[in-house]
């Protein structure tokens, strides 16, 4: 029942090309990638925002969504915190980072656009792309269902429509990228009314950002949320307290989504190539060492054929010599008792001529 | 072929190219066992 | 599952068969719901929780049990270990079930199953895990059926196809082998997408090996069990061999399951280490996880060696069904539990009861096909007319 040395390595080998292909895979990807140039933002300056609403009023408006259960007027909405839906691509939340007695912070939140998306990346039929101009955008027309998007994305963006039963389609910001194409400004950032969101390439976005807080260092932290953040985003945020604490999440990194992935990805094809070896291989050795042992087997039948055949031999021939003694002995003793007779014979008739005997 | 931008072009190029490589080794490696071991007997 | 007999009148009505018909019925309910008002009727899925047990159990859990396949099929045609032929058949066709019922159940879980051919048709994303597990799923699938298929073939009388089939099983293994170690290991490598959102004790850059390796343990252990199964259920469908072959089954796969266990906690543990995650092991996360790490690998392991030193099959038999309930919590772990695990608990997911039933339904199809197939098709016995392959 014991595993045999040989298979025991051939399956540490197999462990070990598995463990090794991972890593070196990585190496593959040592290129750098610096995104479209000229690509667009919006950047969201949460010192300006007074938590009106207006933008997801106008979110509502251009994308055709339907009419939410409260209106947009209502600020009772803020006191509990949302996500994007199927039917809200944008949504505001407020927060109370310096305690309830204190005047709230408002957080816009909606795609942020990555620059390397992590729902591109994890899409099985490039459902999403980003395009140049920044925005990225979805198509339907492909799309399966399968909601890994969703799994993937680190923003919890992408929304599902779990009501429709055939054609549920997924449901995220578009940047307004059709009339970004018309040379308008995403309904969003027209409608604020107090700059909050400003639309701009990124490259001049970011040295507006960067200009806001070396003028106020005061009034705004030293890091602009999404330059960097999973390789970049094309929403930047801006604000005088901890991301953290205003639900955007400083534990996720700056690596692009892709990143994560790649090393599994390289692998692949590895597995492709070396498994038919490797394993041929351990079929080969288990053949080779099925036919030494018969032939072993076919070997050791046939020399103990001989050896029985010799001892055979053997046996015949002390059986013929001893039938030939017994021969001989018979035929010894077949001339001694003939001999006997005869002189027997020669005395009977001895007896009846013994004057003959006299005689001679 | 365009000017690769990001990350995630680059990998969708390169995978592409890898799937359909993949493919070929598929059908490639047992027609080559076949070729290596035609002159085997038994 | 017992074929008893009864009462003439009654014949086909066992308790089995009254519970696995009332099943089929709620299935079928369920279903109608699903197609009409869509997965908002019927599941507890959320923006949050895109994936719920149809995912974390028909799809990763399914697939890991029906690793049994390859894993037997290795070990017979490619590792030489000819003692274990018996077990290939009945493995063989509770991979093919298993991976049929999971593209089944994907069909509830999607958007537009009609769509699931599109990565290969219509828009190849080729930068996916999913899609290098669609791809792996669909062809395994495949191959899986062409194994399965001589034994149909020598129900039906096909001799030649039979013939022509059997002459690629080595082949076969070694297709079969590959795109396992593929899949399996991608259904993990799903998760490395993700760092953020699973918990930072089983988010680990090992995971593809991890889910590789808990296939080899999770196929041993479904061989043994099943195995147990069917020498109750199945026993006057056995032959000499099958019969024979049982004890030398168990104590040959639970040796391997221990040996195989005992090298994964070690590569669990060292996961932690890589990562420098131990100060998460005093939460309550990190009790749970030492649950799952002792509980479900260690134990286990320790259950298996003690029963194979004892060569005590009810041992091996029971550890057998703690190993598969062990990969079922990992999967849940990954998948469920330890997923979006920084979320305040009403915005965590809980499954709706009809996600449950269409899980059962699904299973239940599985166990009839089995019972279907087994009481027909030689694959606890070896036909008369046909020489093993």
């Amino acid at each position: 029942m014991s595993i045999s040395r040989r298979k025991f390595l051939g399956w540490m080998g197999a462990a070990g090309v598995v463990g090794a292909t991972s890593e070196t895979a990585r190496a593959a990807s040592n290129k750098q990638f610096k995104g479209y140039a000229d690509s667009n933002a919006v950047l969201h300056d949460m010192t300006r925002c007074i938590g009106c609403r207006r933008c997801e009023a106008a979110c509502n408006t251009v994308n055709e969504l339907p009419a939410p259960e409260r209106p947009f007027d209502d600020l009772k909405v803020l006191e509990k915190q949302r996500r994007t839906t199927a039917q809200a691509y944008t949504i505001v939340n407020q927060h109370f980072p310096d305690g309830s007695g204190r005047p709230p912070v408002f957080v816009k939140k909606q795609c942020n656009h990555c620059l390397e998306p992590a729902c591109a990346s994890a899409c099985f039929v490039k459902a999403f792309t980003k395009t140049p101009e920044g925005a990225v955008i979805y198509n339907a027309d492909v799309c399966v269902g399968c909601r890994y998007c969703m799994v993937a994305c680190p923003f919890d963006v992408p929304a599902y429509e779990y009501h429709k039963a055939l054609d549920p389609k997924i449901m995220k910001c578009t940047m307004c990228h059709p009339r970004i194409l018309e040379g308008k400004l995403p309904g969003c950032v027209e409608a604020c009314p107090t700059e909050a969101l400003v639309y701009g390439k990124r490259d001049e976005l970011i040295r507006v950002a960067r200009d806001r807080i070396h003028t106020f260092p005061e009034r705004y932290l030293d890091h602009i949320y999404g330059e960097h953040e999973m390789g970049g985003t094309s929403w930047l945020y801006l604000t005088g307290v901890p991301f953290a604490s205003l639900g955007l999440r400083e534990d996720l990194g700056n690596k692009a989504a892709g990143e994560f992935t790649s090393g599994a990805l390289g692998a692949v094809p590895i597995v492709i190539g070396l498994w038919p070896v490797l394993l041929t291989g351990i079929y080969a050795i288990n053949k080779r060492k099925e036919k030494i042992a018969a032939e072993e087997q076919a070997a050791a039948v046939a020399s103990a054929v001989a050896q029985t055949r010799d001892e055979a031999e053997g046996r015949l021939k002390a059986a013929m010599e001893k039938a030939k003694q017994d021969e001989d002995a018979a035929v010894a003793r077949e001339v001694k008792k003939a001999l006997e007779e005869a002189a027997k014979a020669r005395q009977d008739t001895g007896q009846t001529g013994s004057g003959d005997e006299g005689q001679a | 072929m365009e000017t690769i931008h990001t990350l995630q072009e680059f990998m969708l190029h390169t995978k592409n190219i890898i799937y359909i490589l993949m493919v070929l080794a598929l059908l490639g490696m047992p027609a080559f066992w076949r070729f290596l071991n035609g002159r085997d007997e038994d | 599952m017992t074929q008893e007999p009864t009462p003439t009148t009654s014949r086909y009505l066992t308790p089995f068969n009254v519970v696995a018909g009332i099943v089929v019925v709620v299935g079928l309910i369920i279903t109608v719901l699903r197609f009409t008002g869509g997965l908002s009727t019927v599941t507890h899925l959320s923006d949050d929780n895109p994936w719920g047990i149809w995912i974390g159990f028909d799809l990763l859990v399914g697939v890991a049990l029906a690793a049994g396949g390859y894993v037997t099929s290795a070990a017979v045609y490619i590792f030489g270990m000819k003692r274990f032929h018996a077990a290939v058949r009945p493995a063989i066709l509770t991979g093919f079930l298993g991976y049929a019922l999971v593209v089944l159940a994907l069909h509830y879980d999607v958007g537009r199953p009609w769509r699931l051919p599109y990565p290969f048709l219509v828009s190849q994303g080729t930068t996916s895990l999913l899609f290098e597990v669609a791809a792996c799923v669909a062809l395994y699938l495949t191959v899986l059926f062409i194994e399965f298929s001589p034994a149909a073939m020598e129900w039906l009388g096909l001799k030649r196809a039979r013939g022509l089939v059997v002459r690629l099983t080595l082949l076969l293994t070694i297709f079969g082998v590959m795109l396992s170690t593929l899949h399996q290991s991608s259904l993990g490598a799903l998760f490395l997408i993700a760092p953020a959102k699973l918990h930072p004790l089983w988010y680990s850059s090992y995971i593809p090996i991890y889910f590789f390796i808990t296939s080899i343990i999770a196929g041993l252990s479904m061989v043994i069990f099943e195995s147990g199964l069917s020498h109750k259920f199945f026993k006057d469908k056995m032959d000499e061999e099958h019969l024979a072959g049982k004890n030398v089954v168990m104590l040959g796969f639970g040796k391997a399951a221990a040996w195989v266990l005992a090298g994964y906690f070690f590569i669990k543990v060292i996961g932690i280490a890589a990562d420098n995650q131990w100060h998460y092991l005093a939460t309550g996360y990190g009790a749970w996880y030492l649950v799952e790490l002792l509980g479900f690998v260690a134990l286990p392991a320790f259950m298996y060696a003690v029963g194979v030193r004892e060569k005590n099959t009810t041992i091996i038999r029971w550890t057998a069904a703690w190993t598969v309930l062990g990969i079922v919590v990992n999967r849940f772990n990954i998948c469920l539990v330890a997923f979006n695990w920084y979320l305040p608990s009403d915005q965590r997911y809980f499954p709706h009861w009809m996600e449950i039933g269409i899980s059962v339904f699904i299973v239940t199809i599985g166990v009839l096909a089995f019972r279907f197939i087994v009481t027909r098709m030689p694959i606890l016995y070896a036909h008369p007319d046909y020489e093993a392959h």
